[in-house]
């Protein structure tokens, strides 16, 4: 791990030469892969991260099925070389409370009263981490649960902020999440400006949570911009009977 | 958890209907908790524990400090751990087996409070740099499950901590057990909200209606510590805001009723 820096903030730009309210380099790429039903490749700074979703789709086990609507599910995974020490393969205690916030994420959107007894799977993995890994997942789920053709009634846009040097940043790159004072992620449905995920750690003052949390909000509609785009050209190229990949 | 609880439907009409009258299923304000009562020092066994109670919901958290070895990223300090078991004792709803998701997401709330308010000094849970380091087990264990389990899991893990001896003598350390050090008394408020409005403390029937909840934590001076939003429905910025507005005031009423002498 690298050492902490003495500053984040040095005449008003972040070590990665970013004003304090704006994002990483984003890149999206939707209908990735061959055999998914919808699936989406995402690049947020250093994070590289492959969402592909399945179904709807029969529920095993059966006894997981409800009758009225249908079950959405959410794994959020990171691959062992994803990080700087090899993670051991496999779910663990912060991957799975990551999947169950991220799969409430989508719940408040997903119009699961389409296909009673089914299931819709949200396949996360994150292949290079590099903070905020959760909300590069839901940017990316988001996109390929749209590529799979699962009604929604919007897209969810997810984005963190945090605190260095007592200044409030938007999402936060590796250095700022590993040394800062605050984390944040939010998601949030960009068309109502409802929040579906809201967890953060560190601390907060009531004012910097205000100031702050309006910060990710309009850090969301960005990316919201950015998936819809990512959206637009992936069916204008099958349209055109080109290429089916994003780029 | 509430999914499965057939009541639900039934006392979703029922609820409502006591909203427009402005009225809770128990005859409680929004922003009023269910009586509480914190019994430190239950378990002599552990380093440190506390019985607490929400109303009907009942947790005991056991507080063991033990050497070990520290982890190679933080070698020169103490560790914490954080381990809630809802057993099935507590509710019909709750199963044997490995921690499921929920019960993890408990544990890791309690765990952020503890961790991220800075109350335990880490540094000072050094014995030896990257030899030997005091680690804190946090045990919460359900015994009764009427809802809001998050709340009472936090208050039972501060009140543990700030009950809890450092064993030196039982590990030759020094030959005086000293008081845990806690610099901190981050208090976990949980509210539902229900048709917009936002309700502290849900009692196990609120919970299983409303399908949205969130958690703050706050610290003595007024800052956050954690929020986690909980469950399948969305917020508005509103509801946050108010939300944790009320959480800042009720952890102010618990920490004052509660904490200041202990």
């Amino acid at each position: 791990m690298n050492a902490k820096p003495e500053k984040f903030i040095i005449d008003g730009l972040r070590l990665d030469g970013r004003r304090p309210d704006e994002l990483r380099p984003l890149k999206i790429s939707a209908g990735v892969l061959k055999r998914a039903d919808g699936s989406c490749y995402l690049e947020l700074g250093a994070n590289k991260v492959m969402a592909a979703v399945y179904g709807p789709r029969q529920v095993h086990p059966r006894h997981m099925q409800d009758a009225t609507k249908a079950i959405v599910r959410y794994r959020y995974n990171m691959a062992s070389f994803s990080v700087g020490d090899r993670k051991r393969p496999g779910p663990d205690r912060r991957s799975i409370e990551i999947s169950k916030v991220c799969r409430d994420a989508f719940q408040p959107v997903v119009i699961k009263e389409r296909h009673p007894r089914l299931a819709i799977d949200v396949f996360v993995e994150v292949l290079q981490a590099g903070a905020g890994t959760r909300t590069a997942g839901i940017n990316a789920a988001s996109v390929a649960l749209a590529d799979a053709g699962i009604a929604m009634k919007s897209l969810v846009a997810s984005c963190a902020v945090g605190k260095v040097d007592d200044t409030l940043v938007l999402d936060l790159m590796k250095e700022e999440d590993n040394y800062g004072q605050a984390d944040m992620p939010i998601a949030v449905i960009p068309t109502t400006g409802e929040i579906t995920l809201l967890q953060m750690d560190g601390h907060l003052t009531r004012d910097e949570f205000g100031t702050g949390f309006k910060m990710a909000m309009e850090g969301c509609q960005k990316i919201h911009e950015a998936q819809k785009e990512a959206l637009a050209k992936c069916y204008q190229m099958k349209d055109d009977g080109g290429e089916q990949v994003g780029e | 958890m509430g999914s499965n609880n057939i009541i639900a439907e039934i006392q979703r009409d029922h609820m409502y209907n006591l909203l427009m009258r402005g009225e809770r299923v128990d005859g409680r304000a929004f922003d009023e908790y269910r009586p509480i009562s914190i019994e430190t020092g239950v378990i002599a066994r552990a380093e440190g524990s506390a019985h607490v109670k929400i109303g009907e919901s009942q947790v005991v958290v056991g507080v063991k400090i033990q050497i070990g070895t520290p982890f190679s990223d933080t070698p020169d300090k103490g560790v914490i751990i954080t381990n809630a078991e809802l057993i099935p004792m507590a509710s019909p709803s709750f199963e044997s087996g490995p921690p499921k998701d929920y019960a993890i997401e408990l544990a890791r709330l309690v765990d952020r409070g503890i961790r991220e308010s800075k109350a335990l000094d880490l540094d000072r849970l050094c014995i030896e740099e990257g030899e030997k380091v005091w680690m804190v087990f946090i045990d919460i264990h359900a015994l009764d499950y009427d809802g809001n389990l998050v709340d009472a899991a936090s208050l039972g893990a501060l009140a543990a901590l700030l009950t809890a001896t450092i064993p030196n003598k039982k590990y030759e350390v020094s030959d005086e057990d000293v008081q845990l050090t806690v610099r901190e008394m981050p208090i976990a408020v949980t509210a539902i909200e229900f048709e917009g409005e936002i309700m502290v403390d849900p009692c196990l029937h609120e919970e299983a209606v409303a399908s949205s909840r969130i958690t703050v934590i706050s610290n003595q001076d007024g800052s956050i510590c954690g929020i986690q939003k909980i469950g399948t429905d969305s917020l508005t910025e509103d509801q946050v805001n108010r939300a944790v507005d009320m959480a800042i005031n009720k952890a102010r009423e618990i920490r004052e009723r509660f904490f200041i002498n202990i």
